[in-house]
């Protein structure tokens, strides 16, 4: 069906670009047109695309409701209440009205595959025919409008104009859609664990009984544990990206020369391209059994996936972040301050340490707050080398687990969309988003308020 | 300043012995901080070298596989029961598994009882017929003669010959030994205390009494007169053992004609035991192991079998991802750059939208996996695992980095090029889609290239919208339930079978080679068109 409506629509567009072109021609010569031929045909093309693009996004699912609505009406009427059941059995309607499935059906569901099968006909004869008739009439319509004086340029112009603006939306309604999603599963969640327990608790056990009279039914969602987690690792991350990447930062922008340049450069670039579950399967898989090795002939006694390893890897995933942003702010120091500190007779080193980062600190700052949302937000390394056990600890040698690891953990797999166990993943994703968002909005801010102080 | 300060305070020291050292100490300190800087670079360059080696050194086994190379005989009342030397049908119901079973079984007639048997199977991959089953039915007038195939090994097998797992040590015979049969359990005697070396590894007890060996003492086999015998109990000189695989005749060896072998890790701690090794060695003996390229691994999908296991459904799954991606996203991101740089009035809406696409592109990329949850699985009913759903998150997720590299790809065009279009004429339309838009390609090709290959490597929210199933075919179009490359590092990552451990990193180098392919081409894109004005 979906093919037979672009095979119209395509054929339409040719069509009506051509006969706008041709129309626009025979009208008068390009010195009397007021718009090049060119745009009475996108203009034609246009008014054929407007009304059937917009018949098949409104009617497409209308259709499709109904015609599901009615199949498992047919099959049974007690299934509409039933969200999993429905869509379990809809998929075996449809597998059954396509000839896939598998064993012989039931007659009752052969039953409601016919049914489904007739009614998609019919939708989709209705679609069709609709969409070819509006787009003849939108053609039609098109090619009236056209004359020698007629304004295509402007109009196509306008209608280009505002297809830019939707396109340049869609960040924005992405935005929308992230706060959306996880701002009703969390208020649900909600409904079921009190704010209070979930912000100040001390236990984290997402597992929720199959039946009510289990024992350790209710499970316990108490953050805490979590964000010490989090924060436990991050503090890792940044002791090693935090000096390592300022440094490297220094050095590339202050003291190296263009041939140093072009090989530590690539050095830290090709470290920044590298996937992250790349970083994983190294910190999961070698790093955390030499850490192992390491703590445990000086007698220590190192968890397998302590945090230590997690936080190492992260903190070489960051370093590229954090020397590159610092490089562009030592970078966009002004030279006349460094030359005003040598002139007083200041070396090099005392120059960067008295003078430019002093001036640098704003994005400095801004660039390490960047770095922590970043390794907050980081899954893949922390999934791999981190633990699941929400241990309250600060000791690096222990198994942590953190905000990523509990979403995904519990995400991935079938879930039922109602048991607290699933919104709260939601409801944490929220809390990451909404802590990652407060950093860099914090972060921008610092840079905006500070960033023409030196000019 | 007034030259009324009094000359006393105006001079410097800087010739006393303290200024000096104030001077060297200053020196001293320049140089630290070099050197923390320099640091800095070195550690992360050694990591990066870490890294890679640590993956490529894992990886790189993978590329190759062991496989008996033997002669099988195509049995036609096997393979082919009804005598129809119909393809589709020898395909369908020939037991090729069972020809090469008894293959492998002729050229051992000593192993009969079941257990060994079982044993003598166990080197064989469950795939072990393929390369069989394909030569017969693509060619049926094969039934009933005798071809030459390649024959896949069991995983542990292929790990054994390429040495990881135990620790072999073979040493020569310096006497002269003579077994005292060639079947069943005997004893040889050595003239120059051969044994001593091996007893005294294994020694227990302080007695001179020979040593009985158990299971948990590294393995002793002694390979003479084209036979195995596996060491029982081991004095200095004389070693009773059970024969593992006959010896042709119990003539005595001479000196250097027969050795001691060692396996370090005890048989209890393998996962081959001791007459499966022998079983090995004796193959390759023949002549009958041969090293190959792995092929398989980019030609089959996921298996749960690491000998059998490819990485072509997750090729594809991601070919099928970032087409969806790329086009979703070069389009909207081009379009919308254009519009915030050339045409956005300067007024709230703008700002709003220009501060919505950094924050955006600083949010953690689970949260995408959420929204694609929530909004495209939950809301919309599209189909889950399915490249479709993956390529529409990873479009919105690489999207701010296309946009803001676009942007600037627009802004490095001189506006004098953009005046010179209007000059003549061309509406503010034409000039920047015929002027300004192809002298901003290049760069916006190269933004694009980079965002294409973060989407290629990122992971975490593919997991969200369920790519993670254990999907053994090659997904053909963009609804068909897929995995995609980094996820497939992410679930052999997690399989406890040492022979995953290899896999993974092979799929990690191949991974990493797309990534260096694209980033390169972005790179040569950018030397090679990017004007300077």
């Amino acid at each position: 069906m979906t093919s037979l409506y672009f095979l119209g629509l395509a054929a339409l567009v040719v069509a009506g670009y051509m006969l706008g072109r041709s129309r626009a021609v025979a009208a008068g010569q390009t010195n009397v047109l007021h718009s090049r031929p060119g745009y009475h045909g996108a203009f034609v093309v246009i008014s054929v695309l407007v009304p059937m693009l917009l018949i098949f996004a409104v009617a497409l699912p209308i259709a499709d409701r109904i015609v599901n609505m009615q199949a498992i009406e047919a099959l049974d009427p007690a299934l509409a209440g039933d969200d999993l059941k429905r869509g379990a059995a809809l998929r075996d309607i449809v597998a059954v009205a396509t000839g896939r499935y598998a064993g012989t059906p039931s007659r009752a569901l052969q039953n409601a595959a016919n049914v489904y099968a007739s009614l998609r006909a019919w939708t989709d004869t209705i679609i069709v025919g609709a969409g070819w008739i509006f787009g003849l009439l939108g053609a039609a319509y098109g090619l009236r409008s056209l004359s020698a004086q007629f304004r295509a340029r402007n109009r196509v112009e306008t209608v280009v104009k505002y297809v830019l603006l939707a396109a340049a939306c869609v960040a924005v309604l992405t935005t929308i859609g992230i706060v959306f999603s996880v701002l009703f599963e969390t208020i649900r969640f909600f409904q079921k664990v009190s704010p209070v327990d979930f912000l100040t608790g001390l236990h984290w056990s997402p597992q929720t009984a199959i039946r009510a009279d289990q024992v350790g039914s209710s499970g316990a969602f108490g953050i805490v544990p979590l964000v010490t987690g989090t924060l436990l690792i991050t503090l890792i991350a940044m002791l090693i990206a935090g000096p390592i990447g300022l440094f490297a930062a220094i050095y590339m922008a202050e003291y190296a020369t263009p041939r140093f340049r072009a090989f530590a450069k690539p050095v830290l670039e090709i470290l920044a391209g590298i996937p992250t579950v790349v970083l994983g399967f190294f910190a999961a898989l070698s790093l955390a059994p030499w850490v192992r090795a390491a703590g445990e002939s000086v007698g220590l006694n190192v968890a397998s996936e302590s945090a230590l390893a997690a936080g190492i890897v992260m903190g070489m995933m960051i370093i590229p972040f954090v020397s590159s942003l610092s490089d562009d702010v030592i970078n966009a120091v002004p030279q006349s301050l460094r030359d005003g500190s040598y002139a007083m007779g200041a070396t090099q080193s005392e120059t960067i340490r008295k003078v430019v980062l002093p001036a640098a600190l704003p994005g400095i700052v801004s660039a390490f707050m960047l770095a922590i949302s970043r390794a907050v937000g980081e899954t893949m390394i922390v999934v791999m080398a981190a633990g699941l056990a929400a241990n309250l600890t600060f000791n690096p040698l222990d198994a942590v687990t953190t905000f990523t690891v509990q979403i995904k953990t519990i995400l991935v797999g079938d879930q039922e969309f109602d048991s607290a166990k699933t919104l709260s993943a939601f409801a944490l994703g929220f809390v990451l988003f909404f802590f990652t968002l407060m950093l860099n909005v914090i972060a921008m801010q610092i840079v905006k308020r500070y960033r023409e102080q030196y000019d | 300043m007034t030259d009324t300060t009094s000359q006393a305070a105006r001079s410097i020291d800087f010739e006393s012995d303290a200024a000096r050292a104030r001077i060297k100490a200053r020196y001293r300190a320049e140089r630290r901080f070099r050197f923390y800087g320099l640091a800095a670079i070195g550690i992360t360059t050694l990591f990066l070298i870490v890294v890679l080696s640590d993956i490529v050194a894992k990886g790189l086994p993978a590329f190759t596989q062991y496989v008996l190379v033997m002669k099988v005989d195509v049995d036609a009342s096997l393979v082919d029961p009804k005598d129809a030397r119909n393809p589709a049908d020898i395909r369908a119901t020939g037991d090729f598994d069972a020809l090469v079973r008894n293959a492998l079984r002729a050229q051992f007639p000593e192993v009969n009882a079941r257990s060994e048997r079982r044993q003598l199977d166990s080197i064989l991959s469950t795939g072990a017929a393929d390369a069989l089953r394909e030569r017969v039915t693509s060619d049926p007038a094969l039934i009933g003669q005798t071809v030459t195939v390649p024959v896949l090994l069991s995983s542990d097998a292929d790990l054994y010959f390429k040495g990881i797992g135990t620790q072999v040590v073979r040493t020569a015979g310096r006497g002269t030994a003579t077994p005292s049969g060639t079947s069943g359990e005997i004893e040889i005697a050595s003239t120059s205390g051969d044994f001593a070396i091996a007893l005294a590894r294994v020694r227990q007890s302080d007695a001179a009494e020979p040593e009985a060996l158990n299971e948990q003492m590294p393995s002793l086999l002694v390979a003479i007169n084209g036979g195995m015998v596996k060491i029982t109990e081991i004095g200095a000189d004389r070693a009773k053992g059970n024969v593992y695989l006959p010896l042709t005749s119990a003539a005595p060896a001479a000196p250097g004609q027969w050795q001691v072998v060692t396996y370090a890790t005890p048989e209890g701690n393998r996962r081959l035991n001791d007459r499966v090794v022998t079983w090995l060695e004796s193959l390759k003996e023949r002549g009958e192991i041969e090293r190959r390229f792995n092929w398989r691994f980019f030609t089959s999908g996921d298996s749960r079998e690491p000998e059998l296991a490819g990485i072509r459904g997750a090729l594809v799954g991601s070919a099928l991802t970032l087409l969806v991606t790329l086009v979703l996203c070069l389009p909207i991101g081009v379009a919308g750059a254009i519009y915030l740089e050339e045409f956005a009035p300067k007024n709230r809406v703008t700002e709003i939208i220009e501060i919505n696409i950094n924050n955006l592109a600083a949010v953690p990329s689970i949260v995408f996996g959420l929204l694609g949850l929530a909004v495209f699985l939950n809301f919309f009913g599209l189909p889950r695992s399915a490249p479709l759903v993956g390529g529409l998150v990873l479009a919105l997720l690489v999207l701010p980095t296309i946009i803001i590299a676009s942007r600037a790809a627009l802004k490095a065009v001189p506006p004098s090029i953009k005046e010179a279009a209007l000059g003549v004429g061309a509406s503010h339309q034409q000039a920047i889609f015929h002027h300004v838009l192809p002298l901003a390609m290049p760069g916006i090709m190269t933004g694009t290239i980079i965002g294409m290959a973060h989407a290629l490597g990122e992971t975490a929210p593919l997991l969200m919208i369920g790519m993670v199933a254990f999907i053994v075919e090659t997904p053909l179009s963009i609804t068909d339930a897929a995995t995609v490359l980094p996820v497939q590092i992410f679930l052999w990552s997690d399989l406890p079978e040492i022979g995953f451990q290899a896999r993974t990193a092979a799929a990690i180098m191949v991974l990493l080679a797309f990534l260096f392919l694209m980033n390169g081409t972005a790179i040569i894109l950018r030397r090679r068109f990017e004007r300077r004005w």
